[in-house]
């Protein structure tokens, strides 16, 4: 036996680069983008210039402040209602920031727990929830969702249940997944042996080893929920008048697409920021945390 | 094969089944039709009859049996607010959203087709970066904004095509590069990916060694052994662009099964939205089956045993 080295105790500095070599390529303006978002849901009415729903004619349909008749007070233009657009963007946001909390916590809980009971117990369990997610995933998106918004009454909580319909089994295939390959690790094998009961192996077993799958999934998810509830409440089937939503915004500003370009783009550069953000953390996140499905 | 065939014929028939129960489940939620149908001063006696009339007072199992079986001859009954047999409504309407859809999926493909073979040949180079950030980009775009883009920027502005309708070709142009916007970015990398690792093949290098042209190499060598992914691209965004089409269409005014359906769900025609989820279903299903029974066709080496 050679004599085995001791390692050196690392510097602090040291250890501060290590911690920074985690973050590399941290996608940093996706991050800021993201925080404004949620930002503006929660301070909402405390930093927007306007009150979101307060109708001023004498303003109305007041182009952005950069092009010719704008008006600072009216950093992004008023819409037909002279209703400041910044204003709305805001309120906007606590609409989608919400629902989007909703739904991810909802169909990421109940599409985990479908894929843990699948993957671990297996047997026909397994494939009556395989064959559910078949099921689900056979009927496109948004004809479903139009089936709930004409049986379900409108407003948050429908959109929430058509977007927790739709999504649940995304999470619980890829957590089905992953559960089959952990089951057969020697740990799970262990705790079973040395007696732990099956609802302590999911929570403290499974669980933990599945969070970084779900954060990244999480994170992508809020991206796509927004473009889905927006576009539902672009159809007019989601988010209600006089409630604010992005959506509903460019539902409004298509009665005026010929002469207010802003009430159409404005909103739009919303979603898609957000969107744009919460993939580009979301594909950071499962390259830091699983370097193997990073793309070429 | 055969066996393979059969099998997935059988979870395609189980997955309509279940969307057939979806909808059936929906429709025994959403209240009591016949509140609907009878005029306000009907007595308790009515309603009994008209349920009676209906089949509503037969136990559950029953009702969804007869559900299925009317349906499997394509009758969900007649639409409230057009008096005429629901399915029959948005068959006529369907060829409208098919040639959107292909139109839709012809623009993704001259777009991603190009974009995904040059990303990957000079992989790295402006081309794929580009690409990239397109890709990037257009995912994050929904496929209505980008409708709605288009109408302010090239129909109202530039007056270059028109905004709605269905007609001539022009009309065609606008609605179908908003549907097929979405697919590019997914199919240009799909296709990068695989073009990679064929160009990296054993038989690519053959084909270089005895000196064929680098370019019939890579169109019409390298491109044909990307068929597979290729294929199932097409299929499963086809399926998905006829769902898209949904609110593409209310976008441009086009006449499409979508837009019917859209209309029907404000009017509480549900007879029309029962069939509309359906028929989506049903050419889910179908499209998906046609993909993959044709990988066996495209690449003999791929037998389902």
């Amino acid at each position: 036996m050679t004599d085995v080295s001791l390692p050196l105790p690392r510097s602090p500095v040291a250890a501060l680069f290590a911690r920074l070599g985690m973050l590399r390529g941290f996608p940093i303006v996706a991050s800021v983008v993201l925080s404004a978002v949620v930002i503006a849901a929660v301070l909402g009415p405390f930093i927007s210039p306007h009150p979101a729903d307060a109708i001023n004619l004498r303003d109305a349909m007041t182009p952005p402040a950069w092009e010719d008749g704008g008006e600072s007070a009216y950093v992004l233009g008023t819409d037909n209602l002279g209703r400041d657009i910044l204003s709305r963007i805001i309120a906007g946001a606590r609409v989608s920031v919400v629902i989007a909390l909703y739904a991810i916590v909802l169909s990421g809980g109940i599409g985990m727990l479908m894929g843990m009971t699948a993957g671990f117990f297996g047997g026909w369990i397994d494939s009556v929830i395989s064959r559910l997610i078949d099921i689900q995933m056979s009927v496109p998106a948004l004809p479903l969702a139009m089936l709930f918004a004409a049986v379900l009454p409108p407003g948050e909580g429908m959109v929430v249940v058509i977007i927790v319909m739709t999504y649940w089994t995304w999470y619980a295939r890829i957590v089905r997944g992953d559960v089959l390959s952990l089951r057969e690790r020697d740990f799970i094998a262990l705790a079973r042996v040395a007696g732990v009961s099956t609802p302590m192996i999911f929570i403290r077993h499974l669980a933990p080893n599945l969070l970084n799958t779900m954060l990244v999934l999480a994170t992508l998810q809020f991206g796509s929920v927004i473009v889905f509830e927006a576009g539902l409440s672009f159809l007019g089937l989601g988010i209600q008048p006089p409630q604010v939503s992005w959506g509903g915004m460019l539902s409004d500003g298509r009665n005026f697409i010929e002469v207010a370009w802003w009430l159409i783009t404005i909103p739009g550069l919303a979603i898609m920021a957000a969107c744009l953000a919460s993939n580009l953390l979301g594909d950071w996140l499962r390259d830091t945390f699983d370097p193997m499905r990073r793309q070429v | 094969m055969s066996r393979y065939i059969v099998s997935r014929v059988w979870q395609g028939a189980i997955a309509i089944l279940g969307a057939l129960a979806i909808v059936f489940i929906a429709q025994r939620v959403s209240g009591d039709p016949v509140a609907l149908m009878l005029p306000m001063e009907a007595t308790e006696e009515d309603f009994a009859n008209m349920r009676r009339a209906l089949g509503l007072d037969k136990p559950l199992v029953v009702q969804f049996f007869v559900f299925v079986s009317n349906a499997a001859q394509g009758d969900f009954g007649d639409s409230y607010y057009w008096s005429a047999p629901a399915m029959e409504l948005l068959i006529d309407r369907l060829p409208a959203t098919l040639e959107l859809a292909l139109a839709g999926l012809a623009f993704a493909l001259l777009l991603a087709v190009p974009l995904g073979v040059l990303s990957a040949v000079y992989r790295g180079g402006w081309i794929d970066n580009g690409a990239k950030i397109f890709a990037m980009l257009g995912q994050a775009m929904p496929g209505f904004w980008v409708g709605l883009l288009l109408i302010v920027f090239i129909a109202v502005e530039l007056r270059w095509l028109p905004a709605y309708g269905r007609g001539t070709l022009a009309h065609l142009v606008l609605p179908a590069i908003a549907l097929g916007w979405y697919p590019v970015a997914a199919m240009t990398r799909t296709l990068r990916s695989a073009m990679l690792d064929i160009l990296e093949s054993d038989y690519v290098r053959m084909e270089r060694a005895i000196g064929l042209p680098e370019r019939a190499i890579i169109w019409r060598y390298a491109l044909r052994n990307a068929a597979v992914p290729l294929v199932t691209m097409i299929g499963v965004y086809f399926a998905n662009m006829l769902g898209g089409a949904f609110v593409i269409e209310v976008v441009f005014a086009w006449p499409g099964v979508g837009r019917t359906v859209v209309e029907a769900v404000f009017a509480r025609d549900f007879p029309v939205v029962q069939a509309g989820v359906v028929l989506a279903a049903v050419i889910f299903v179908v499209v998906n089956l046609i993909v993959d029974l044709s990988y066996g066709f495209i690449d003999p080496r791929i037998r389902h045993d």
